[in-house]
């Protein structure tokens, strides 16, 4: 494999575990200094660098040989991490291999939660910033611009991002089922752990305002309300009040039911045309299942969740063929495209980076 | 050429796109798993223009509103509910309402269509020279449009509680509107087509009283009936004592009997009102 032309180096959740990617992951700072490192290096024409939590890649076109080594070099050394280790674990993509791997990270055909539609806007910053800085050229700026359209006709075209794949997200689907748009629900979050935090902020990045955390401790409850920009309930009023909310997210480790058939009866006769939506993500479960028997009334608990998250991923894997037959189509047109510029000796240097 | 099509033609060629709408839904919907919403509104455009064309030709024939007999409320309720759909079916766009409205219009045209007889009664100018008996006419079966619309609205509100309780969300149920959307939708629908009919019963009477002999007993009966089952329907909503999916129920029974009580009105006015003309050709 010749060493010059276009590469990516770096390391992915494909062969990179966790602890790994933690010590991989580049700081704002470390990225900012690594890229300076990059710009001395001598025949590196273009880079760019795409830092994500399960993904550091540094996509670049060079003149010699030497120079794809020396990016992964000077990562290591920022990093210190072990060369010969790296060597393990890393992603090493030559010429049309990068063309198409740039555009099934775009599509979200290599991210670890199948067709997520997140990395899509993180390769576009990550491209933003290395045109910022001055590293971008003609490879690079065709390569991603034409991966942008592509990652955008796979999503168009196949059914890759439908359906939620987290069982947050799924909660929060589903609710948009039953309300339409979030925006005037009103939440109520019983339990302040981390599952119920997670679904609460899913529910606010769709635009849910309403938000009130009940605790059985009542200081952590103000806690979380504090840090989610929500308000706070006493964990006693819950049933009292369970009227006045729409969605009930519910992941407390109380032993026994803590929303009682009675209660959501009393509520319903106060709200009967408002449909009243339970997610109950506890173990053992909060909400009296009895309640799913109500009219107008819908509970979903941790397994129904889970089963709707996994039918999910599952019609999205039936899409990948359909996807990689759209991006390797698309990926082999744009090499041709590309192909010479990158081979050939016509194309520009990179413009020189503007002092600080 | 165009000029040399019949009324019944243009009703043909349209109630094919309404079905042409129909079938591609169902392709995509089994094939795919996604409706051709695009493709779905464009079609029924299509069809409510050569509709439009077919009426307003066989408007021209019999001198007025073509409301004379039951081929004609059945095109009018489809038309009616055809023009509603391309205001509000904006909004749901990416829905499955096309597909049920296509559904809807394709089985009301071609049925009545395909029965000779329900247009064998054809009466000219069988509002006489009176304009408010043709708009109250009208209104009452644009009213229909409106109810029929509300029909589907429900249809689609059952299916998307069922898969909500059952928990099958996968596949076209995926297209369903919000319940609360489609709650939203069929109380205004409900409250827009009593109005209408309210307004074209109030035409109606002013007409009525003038000269009593003329009323039709059975269609005033019927009319009424079906005009009060809507407003209670509409009363009971509003005050929360019938929501939900019972709401939905008793809207799409409601429609059915008023579908089904055209028959017997238009048999009733063949034997109040005599043919004044046979229908030109």
């Amino acid at each position: 494999m010749s060493g010059s032309g276009l590469f990516v180096i770096g390391a992915t959740h494909h062969r990179a575990p966790l602890a790994v990617r933690e010590k991989l992951s580049l700081s704002a700072e470390g990225a900012a200094a690594l890229k300076a490192e990059f710009a001395a290096i001598s025949g590196l024409r273009e880079f760019a660098v795409l830092n994500t939590c399960n993904r550091v890649e540094f996509y670049g076109v060079a003149d010699n040989a030497e120079a794809a080594a020396l990016v992964s070099a000077a990562f290591c050394a920022r990093q210190r991490f072990d060369a010969a280790e790296f060597a393990k674990i890393r992603l090493d993509l030559r010429n049309r291999d990068v063309v198409r791997h740039l555009l099934e990270v775009s599509s979200g055909l290599d991210s670890q939660m199948l067709g997520e539609t997140e990395i899509f806007g993180q390769v576009k910053e990550a491209y933003a910033a290395a045109q910022a800085h001055g590293s971008t050229g003609p490879v690079l700026n065709r390569v991603f611009q034409k991966g942008f359209q592509a990652a955008k006709h796979v999503r168009t075209n196949t059914a890759i991002t439908e359906g939620q794949v987290s069982v947050a997200n799924v909660a929060v689907e589903l609710a948009q089922t039953i309300f339409g748009g979030l925006s005037d629900t009103r939440i109520l979050l019983l339990g302040a752990g981390e599952i119920g935090e997670k679904t609460a902020k899913a529910f606010q990045s769709r635009g849910a305002a309403a938000l009130t955390v009940a605790s059985r401790r009542f200081e952590r409850a103000m806690e979380l309300a504090t840090a989610l920009g929500a308000s706070a309930m006493p964990f006693e009023q819950r049933e009292a009040r369970l009227a006045e909310y729409d969605i009930v997210v519910c992941a407390t480790s109380a032993p026994e039911i803590v929303v009682s058939i009675s209660a959501t009866l009393a509520a319903m006769q106060q709200r009967p045309a408002r449909p009243l939506f339970f997610i109950d993500q506890a173990l053992p479960r909060d909400v009296d299942p009895a309640v799913a028997s109500i009219e107008n009334v819908f509970l979903y608990n941790l397994d129904d969740l889970a089963k709707i998250a996994e039918e999910n991923r599952v019609a999205r894997e039936a899409e990948i063929n359909k996807c990689r037959a759209i991006v390797t189509e698309k990926a082999e047109a744009l090499w041709r495209q590309v192909a010479a510029q990158v081979e050939g000796s016509a194309a520009p240097a990179r413009p020189q980076q503007k002092p600080a | 050429m165009l000029a040399a099509l019949t009324d019944r033609t243009w009703l043909w060629l349209a109630a094919g796109f309404y079905f042409a709408g129909f079938g591609l839904g169902t392709f995509m919907l089994v094939k795919r798993g996604r409706p051709a919403s695009g493709a779905t509104y464009i079609l029924i455009a299509l069809g409510y223009a050569l509709q439009l064309a077919g009426l307003s030709a066989r408007g021209r024939i019999v001198g007025g509103c073509p409301l004379g007999n039951q081929f004609e409320i059945y095109q009018f309720t489809a038309w009616s509910a055809i023009t509603l759909y391309l205001v509000v079916g904006v909004t749901f766009r990416k829905s499955l309402l096309g597909y049920f409205t296509s559904s809807l219009a394709a089985t009301l045209t071609l049925a009545s269509l395909a029965i000779p007889h329900w247009d064998g009664g054809q009466r000219a100018r069988i509002f006489g020279n009176n304009p408010w008996i043709e708009l109250h006419a009208a209104l009452a079966v644009f009213s229909y449009g409106v109810f029929a619309l509300l029909a589907l609205t429900s249809v689609m509100f059952i299916l998307r509680i069922h898969s909500l309780k059952s928990k099958q969300l996968g596949g076209w149920f995926s297209f369903l509107p919000s319940i609360r959307d489609l709650d939203h939708i069929g109380v205004r629908l409900l409250g827009a087509g009593a109005t209408v009919l309210a307004v074209s019963l109030a035409v109606g009477s002013v007409y009525w009283l003038k000269d009593l002999s003329s009323v039709n007993v059975t269609k005033l009966l019927v009319t009424v009936a079906i005009w009060l089952a809507y407003v209670v329907t509409f009363g009971l909503r509003l005050r929360g004592r019938l929501l939900s999916s019972r709401f939905a129920w008793t809207c799409l029974a409601l429609f059915a009997a008023a579908l089904l009580s055209l028959g017997p009105v238009d048999r009733s006015r063949h034997t109040a009102v005599p043919k004044e003309e046979k229908r030109t050709p």
